[in-house]
């Protein structure tokens, strides 16, 4: 099992993913000028500034040479799992369905909150039962999810809705208490908590690992040994 | 226009200019006098505290690095080394609080990689004015959203820190911000440049012209009413930039690549090349038509002293060159050969084939006038008694509502939620779980942690400013000892007023002899630091503010004690040694006073009360350590129920039949803590209060509140100023 990291110039959780994911399997990091994924299982976006995030989150990396092999593996059936900037970043692509709006607040919000699992029938959910609550961090200033009302109704009523924040818990105004989505094959997810920072009980709580563990499993069935 | 000789202008008097003349045995031109009047600032060359500073005690068995480098460092074991320093950005934020914040980061998180450490924490330290003044929310609002911004942007978590709001500060913000690092010892580097032949590289952001004479105009002269036309003195940061500026450096480093390396700050190109050609007792030829510009027509003065942000100069040798490039183009980092290393021990500034500037070296480094204060201790209160906003009847529950809700007690969530404090993967204790950080050193192959803390109090420094001092290091050392951490060394930033005043001097004076003593009683070493004078309006001064940043190391963060209360049952007890007093406490100031003078403080006895109790949290048994600071005993009870969202029930009255004392007199030394009966029973001199449980916060025969209205006031109060 082997995850590919995507390193933007600009990323910030790219080395805090790639250390989540050696708890679960082999993982590179991939710097964005490689075209060249390293054949990977299972690819991670993860958060940051990429290219500094100047012109809106996400815009700019959707066209780096990694990404074109990233939606290529996506489209071939690969998992691929984007965190914030990650998120941000497949939205841009096209890879996954609606859009990230700043914060109600207009502020950066770091926080721990809740999440419910909403769909467990996902390579990303696997690990867990549909209603469990995990405590993952938030950390963003454009994480607000937002799409128009009928493709919401069409992405809930497709099992696209894979987490939630807890009731109370929303944290940037998200429509729908929406944490994390994934597209309409369920291999490609974007969420904006950091599961990659709630990997280890004494740093906060290992919830997010289950993540992981949902992808290494969804993999390892995928080739039997 | 100004009609003052160019040099009062550019804010050096007659007899530095003198000076100037003599060393060179003839006058300056324009560009050697821009330099020589940055490099002779009070900024950068220290010249009113230099000598104060030289007394504080600098030695000790962790110290791999003092202060002279950029950025102090510790030994931590296991081959690491921790490099961390504090240092202030106030008169751009006063000017412009975003970017003067974002800045001061950027310019902290600078000096840590410029000595090859990678950063990993960041901590600040601000005071503003009252919230009720527009302008304060406004320096408060922005400054907070500057600091986010950068720290955020290039992934650095800030993890703690600390906020204030008091009158004296309402022109003159103080943006404090340190910056913790880390490295393996063989990769740390210093700023000395050698080797005759030698290529000196610049490398990061392109120069222009923001932040022309920021050190001289901005940093060492007092805020006056047209501070708003200084707006273009204030730099403008690019967090993107220092990202890759970041990687691209340690990279290098890993490679081995470069001789010497320095980060450009107060004063750029022309400090950073002088000292670095000081320290390695060589010279420096630099050809500013090299230098890659913003803007084309830019005079060659101005390149020598642009402040632009996000830049770094390295010595390499020539061999080297082609792969240092190298590095810098897979970063996407700019870089450009501009000069080289001789053996002339002289700065010459080349314009192309033309000679445009020729100093010595020494001059500019070394010959700076170093001034005598002339302290005088004033017969008067120098600050105005703050207005009353507590009646002195009020009953107990109404004072402690009216403490938690005071901003400078109040919950800062509102701040460090817009802060990043988990990247990273090192924090143990972020912000409002615990007294100090803690940041473990398993992603960086160590064993154990750190503890991070940054201290002060500027409003019991302005009733005594040596005990102001002392107490703001007592403090420090006590928030790691709430985590069992053994503290290994401290930084340091005296914020304070105009030197060449005479009871400014004498708060300085004072204020650097308490630090001293402090310092000297905990064997906690100064490994670096940085004074901000002049930090006045025409209101009067600041506060003296001497902040003091801590690091230290604990060998087990699971067992980091909180600052909550954690489960019901646990023993609530008071570790000192601890006689509160109302003078100089949060409580008399609501009443409208102002003390002038503290308790003496008994230094052994807290150095050795510090030692129990690290030992005591670090044994495992402590769920909770909180310290008693503003509001004192029912604040940090209060605090501790909040967190824990749990009641307690205490009885005080073994402190003694004055109840506002017990209760909200303020000292160094308290410190609050709770846990299973058999620990607090093993905890020596613990005088046991009461038990945590319920919904309600009893203090016998005085109050007794529903924690949730507790938590209410305590959250309410910096949200609602700012909404």
């Amino acid at each position: 099992m082997k995850f590919a990291v995507l390193r933007f110039p600009g990323s910030c959780d790219e080395v805090d993913a790639l250390m989540a994911c050696r708890r679960f399997g082999a993982a590179d990091l991939i710097w964005h000028g490689d075209r060249d994924l390293g054949g990977p299982d299972a690819v991670v976006v993860p958060g940051g500034f990429s290219y500094g995030d100047y012109l809106r989150a996400g815009a700019i990396a959707r066209f780096s040479p990694a990404m074109e092999a990233v939606s290529e593996f996506a489209l071939a059936g690969g998992p691929v799992l984007g965190i914030c900037n990650g998120f941000q970043v497949l939205c841009e692509a096209g890879l996954l369905p609606g859009a990230l709006l700043p914060n109600v607040s207009l502020r950066f919000i770091c926080r721990q909150v809740d999440v419910e699992v909403a769909n467990s029938d996902t390579p990303f959910t696997r690990a867990c039962a549909k209603g469990d609550r995990l405590s993952i961090p938030v950390k963003h200033t454009t994480g607000r999810y937002y799409a128009p009302g009928a493709a919401l109704d069409e992405l809930e009523a497709r099992g696209q809705v894979v987490l939630r924040y807890g009731t109370g818990q929303n944290p940037n105004g998200s429509s729908r208490d929406i944490a994390g989505v994934c597209n309409a094959q369920k291999n490609v997810m974007g969420l904006m908590p950091h599961p990659e920072h709630a990997v280890d009980r004494l740093t906060g709580s290992d919830d997010g690992g289950r993540l992981f563990a949902s992808i290494a499993a969804h993999v390892e069935q995928l080739v039997p040994a | 226009m100004s009609t003052l000789a160019p040099h009062r202008e550019l804010g050096l008097t007659d007899a530095e200019y003198e000076g100037i003349c003599e060393r060179l045995d003839r006058d300056p031109n324009s560009l050697e006098l821009a330099v020589f009047s940055l490099m002779w600032s009070e900024h950068c060359a220290y010249k009113h505290s230099k000598k104060l500073l030289r007394r504080l005690p600098t030695e000790g068995p962790h110290v791999v690095m003092g202060p002279g480098e950029n950025a102090g460092a510790v030994d931590v074991g296991d081959g690491l080394t921790v490099a961390f320093k504090v240092e202030s950005h106030n008169h751009p934020s006063a000017v412009e609080p975003f970017q003067g914040a974002a800045t001061g980061v950027g310019g902290i998180l600078r000096d840590v990689f410029a000595i090859g450490a990678r950063p990993i924490a960041v901590l600040d330290s601000l005071r503003f004015g009252e919230l009720d003044s527009e302008r304060s929310r406004y320096l408060f609002d922005y400054a907070v959203k500057g600091i986010g911004h950068y720290g955020n942007s290039i992934g650095v978590p800030t993890v703690g820190g600390e906020v204030q709001f008091e009158r004296p500060y309402e022109q003159n913000c103080l943006v404090n911000a340190m910056c913790v690092g880390i490295a393996r010892h063989d990769r740390l580097i210093r700023s000395a440049a050698t080797g005759s032949g030698n290529v000196l590289v610049l490398f990061g952001a392109r120069t222009g012209r923001d932040g022309i004479g920021g050190a001289s105009v901005l940093a060492s002269a007092e805020l006056t009413e047209q501070d708003a036309a200084k707006r273009p003195s204030v730099q403008i940061g690019d967090p993107f930039e220092e990202k890759k500026l970041l990687e691209c450096c340690l990279e290098l480093l890993a490679g081995d690549v470069l001789v010497a390396l320095q980060d450009l700050g107060a004063a750029g190109l022309s400090s950073s090349s002088s000292e670095m050609a000081s320290k390695g007792g060589v010279g420096l030829d630099i050809d500013v038509s090299r230098v890659p510009l913003r803007e084309a027509d830019m005079e060659p003065f101005e390149i020598m002293i642009s402040e632009s942000q996000e830049r770094m100069l390295c010595v390499v040798e020539p061999e080297q060159l082609a792969e240092m490039l190298a590095v810098c183009d897979r970063w996407e980092v700019r870089a450009a050969a501009i000069g080289e290393v001789t053996d002339s021990g002289r700065l010459r500034v080349l314009d192309g084939d033309e000679l445009v500037g020729d100093v010595p070296v020494s001059a500019l480094v070394d010959d700076c006038p170093l001034y005598d204060l002339d302290p005088q201790a004033p017969s008067e209160p120098i600050y105005p008694t703050p207005p009353a906003r507590l009646d002195a009847g009020a009953d107990a529950a109404t004072t402690l509502k009216a403490l938690l809700a005071s901003p400078s007690v109040a919950s800062k969530r509102f701040v460090f939620e817009q802060y990043d404090s988990v990247v990273g993967s090192r924090t143990v204790r972020r912000p409002g779980a615990a007294d100090a950080a803690v940041l473990q050193l398993a992603p960086d192959g160590g064993r154990g942690a750190l503890a991070v803390s940054i201290d002060g109090n500027g409003r019991r420094a302005a009733c005594d400013p040596f005990t102001g001092a002392v107490e703001a290091v007592l403090e420090c050392a006590r928030n790691l000892a709430c985590v069992g951490a053994e503290p290994l060394g401290l930084t340091n930033c005296l914020n304070f007023g105009n030197p060449e005043k005479p009871h400014v001097a004498w708060q300085l004076t004072r204020a650097a002899d308490g630090l001293r003593e402090a310092c000297l009683a905990l064997g906690v070493p100064v490994v670096g630091g940085n004074v901000s004078l002049y930090n006045e309006s025409g209101e009067g001064p600041i506060y003296p503010t001497p902040i003091v940043g801590m690091v230290g190391k604990l060998a087990y963060p699971e067992r980091a004690a909180g600052s909550a209360f954690a489960k019901e049952g646990h023993v609530v007890a008071l570790v000192g040694p601890y006689s509160p007093d109302l003078a100089g406490s949060e409580l008399e100031k609501l009443r409208g006073g102002m003390a002038t003078g503290l308790p003496a403080v008994d230094l052994a006895a807290h150095a050795a009360a510090l030692v129990a109790l690290r030992r005591a949290v670090a044994g495992g048994g402590l769920a909770t350590a909180h310290d008693l600071s503003e509001g004192g005993l029912a604040c940090a009870l209060a605090e501790c129920c909040i967190g824990g969202g749990v009641g307690a029930s205490v009885d005080v009255r073994a402190l003694g039949a004055d109840v506002d004392k017990a209760l909200f007199g303020e000292a160094p030394g308290g410190v609050l803590v709770a846990g299973p009966r058999e620990a607090i029973a093993g905890v020596e001199g613990a005088l046991r209060l009461g038990e945590v449980g319920g919904e309600r916060l009893v203090i016998q025969g005085v109050l007794d509140l529903e924690v949730r209205a507790l938590s209410d006031v305590f959250e309410a109060t910096i949200p609602a100023a700012l909404a």
